[in-house]
């Protein structure tokens, strides 16, 4: 699936200061039931942000008018659980261009990467720093520069490097996916193919 | 330097090595069901290109399906459509395809064994975290999101970084009523949910060599929940003995050097990993979740730790016992539950059903539980009945259910209702995992039984005790 090119992100940023947020949190299984990929970012983190008869729940950041942008900032082990790729692509359908965390579970930053969605993994000290800041003011912005791999605190200045693969590096800022890379190599898959039994 | 199982089965399936890149693996087995697939499909069909190894491609449902009278058709509309798609995306595609009734219907996990398409040394994914399970036969199998789906689909490989290595070593002896799934909610409550992140685990010693191939497929499950790619053992004579003659398990001259190959799948001596961990069989008990991740488990006899106990957050730790209705302090045995569920790709085997049988023999469902019994696929269904398991199960009044995914999702009707607690043999105790609201304790056949029987939370070692005595 294309997605749009990913190279720097200035915005506002919406906290989640909560460790281990699963993937059924992010989009419980009741709404995988879809066949097309549309209309994921309605049920982000849906019983979180609604009561069962359907209201929002004041308290939930996102139902929070103060909040907003296109940066998500969650807690520690972020995305821990399912493979399911429904829930980067409610974070993408929701507006949310890039995750940051102290620490990503492995297939939800996999996934990320795949849709468009630029997982950034900073230290646990500059994230308390993000949520404080954000904390004080919540119109706090982050610049996230994917050329120089670098995070900024725009108010202080404050920065921090973060690391991404070459090859997926490349392939967010050209907004290519694998699959045009495999469709290239199918000779070679082909050829190793014959010697693999079935 | 020797090589380690992984690397061994790995390096085997590197078609090119990007430079500060991913490797291209080549995959030998792709999994497919109802839930994770119709965007894929559709990807394919946007870009016209067709499946290039349909015969190296399973189908089945599983995720989504009803747990009764699966002969009917399915009611829920979004349901009935996703099954649809993949029966027609299968068809258009030469897919084998295995819906609802076929004989070789069951959860991608439970089936896959079953069937041989789960064979050692070979590179197996799904697009379900639990695909982990299929690493007991000493295979690479690690579950993949609909992006990958479409890749494996279109070009049979997969782009992704070499993990680093870890082995559990576990040696010694299981003590009374410790089963395999106990071992594994053992290693994750050390672990925490994100210590084996950006590894691949071996798990190796005297426990898992004893251990059945349902034990080890057990084990290998829930290696995801440590945060693992996956887990892996070693294959031996019992993985081979298991593998020999099944429908897809090769045959003749092909088995010999199958053979051949998969008798070299071990860890050599001087292989190092990247971490290693040991623990002896002797530290685990029957095992029991308090809270919301399958890190927060302990021995069943334990009481909830206090707040200064815990190393994590703080704040998520209370955000958990609010929404489990616990208190620090509180002990486990004796908490009433309302519903037990046995089944998943984690405990929906034979021998699952055989030990949570042993326990309920002679004895009666509790009045305010509701129990359900969902076998992972129809062959464990016909094992059931055969081995006269059923009639054991329906004289204390349970009820056997269809195969399926069931409660372990709850993606179906089977969900737990808001607020109500329940003993489930499954993987995850999320928050809503089990339907809205629901709140699930984690263990193994055995202790569910000993929940079923007696309407609250047991150990196990009791019942057994009262049998034997
Ligand atoms: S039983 Fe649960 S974990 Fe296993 S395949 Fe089904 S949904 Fe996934």
């Amino acid at each position: 699936m294309a997605y749009d090119k990913f190279e720097v992100l200035t915005s506002t940023a919406v906290p989640l200061p909560i460790e281990n947020v699963d993937t059924d949190q992010i989009i419980p299984a009741r709404f995988l039931k879809a066949t097309e990929r549309k209309g994921f970012g309605d049920n982000l983190f849906r019983d979180w942000r609604y009561n069962n008869d359907g209201t929002p729940k004041e308290s939930f950041v996102l139902n929070n008018a103060q909040y907003g942008g296109k940066i998500l900032v969650g807690g520690k082990n972020f995305g821990s659980g399912s493979s399911r790729e429904h829930a980067a692509w409610a974070v993408y359908d929701y507006g949310f261009r890039c995750v940051v965390s102290s620490f990503f579970a492995d297939i939800f930053r996999n996934n990320c990467l795949n849709v468009g969605v630029l997982p950034v993994q900073v230290s646990p000290e500059f994230l308390e720093k993000i949520f404080r800041a954000i904390e004080k003011n919540p119109h706090t912005e982050l610049k996230v520069d994917l050329p120089s791999q670098t995070i900024t605190l725009s108010e202080t200045g404050e920065s921090e490097s973060f690391d991404i693969n070459e090859y997926k590096k490349g392939n967010l800022l050209n907004g290519f996916d694998d699959i045009d890379y495999l469709l290239n190599l199918k000779e070679d898959i082909k050829e190793f193919a014959s010697s693999r039994p079935i | 330097m020797g090589k380690t199982l992984f690397d061994k089965v790995w390096d085997s399936h590197v078609v090119k090595n990007i430079e500060n890149g991913p490797d291209v693996l080549f995959i030998d087995r792709h999994l497919v069901h109802e839930v994770t697939s119709p965007v894929a499909f559709l990807g394919l069909k946007n870009r016209n290109i067709p499946v290039l190894y349909p015969n190296r491609t399973f189908a089945t449902a599983d995720h989504n399906t009803p747990t009764i009278n699966q002969h009917l058709p399915v009611k829920d509309e979004l349901s009935a459509n996703q099954l649809k798609a993949l029966e027609k995306n299968a068809g258009e595609h030469g897919i084998p395809y295995w819906g609802l009734g076929h004989e070789k219907n069951g959860i991608v996990h439970v089936i896959g064994p079953e069937n041989g398409i789960t064979v050692p040394g070979a590179t197996i994914v799904c697009g379900d975290s639990h695909t982990s399970t299929h690493g007991a036969f000493g295979a690479i199998a690690f579950g993949i999101g609909t992006s990958e789906v479409e890749m494996v689909l279109a070009s049979q490989c997969i782009m992704q970084p070499k993990p680093k290595k870890m082995r559990i070593n576990i040696e010694g002896e299981l003590s009374t009523a410790v089963t395999p799934k106990d071992v594994a909610l053992f290693i994750i409550s050390k672990l925490t949910t994100s210590g084996a992140t950006g590894y691949f685990v071996e798990y190796a010693g005297s426990v898992f060599r004893e251990m059945s191939m349902e034990g080890r497929m057990t084990v290998c499950n829930l290696s995801i929940e440590m945060g693992a790619r996956g887990g892996m053992i070693a294959p031996d004579e019992k993985t081979f003995e298991y593998v020999k003659g099944r429908e897809f398990a090769p045959k003749g001259t092909d088995w010999d050097k199958a053979m051949a190959y998969w008798e070299t799948l071990y860890t050599e001596d001087d292989a190092t990993f990247d971490k290693e961990l040991t623990f002896a069989a002797s530290e685990i008990e029957p095992m029991i979740t308090y809270g919301t991740n399958p890190g927060m488990g302990f021995g069943i006899s334990n009481s909830i730790p206090t707040a200064e106990q815990i190393d994590g957050a703080k704040a998520t730790f209370a955000k958990s016992l609010a929404y489990m209705e616990f208190n620090e302090g509180d002990s486990m045995i004796g908490k009433p539950i309302d519903f037990v569920f046995l089944g998943s790709c984690t405990n929906g085997r034979i021998e699952d059903f055989r030990a949570f049988a042993s326990i309920i023999k002679g004895r009666k469902k509790a009045d305010n539980v509701t129990a359900w019994l969902v076998p992972g696929s129809h062959k464990v269904e016909a094992a059931i009945k055969e081995e006269g398991i059923l009639d054991i199960l329906q004289e204390a009044g349970f009820e056997l259910r269809e195969p399926g995914c069931s409660a372990c999702l709850a993606m179906n009707d089977d969900k737990v209702p808001a607020g109500k607690y329940a003993v489930s043999t499954s993987n995850r105790n999320f928050e809503g995992r089990q339907g809205p609201g629901s709140r699930t304790l984690l263990a193994s056949p055995l202790v569910a039984a000993a929940a079923a029987v007696t309407g609250k939370v047991t150990d196990p070692r009791e019942l057994m005790q009262l049998q034997e005595a």
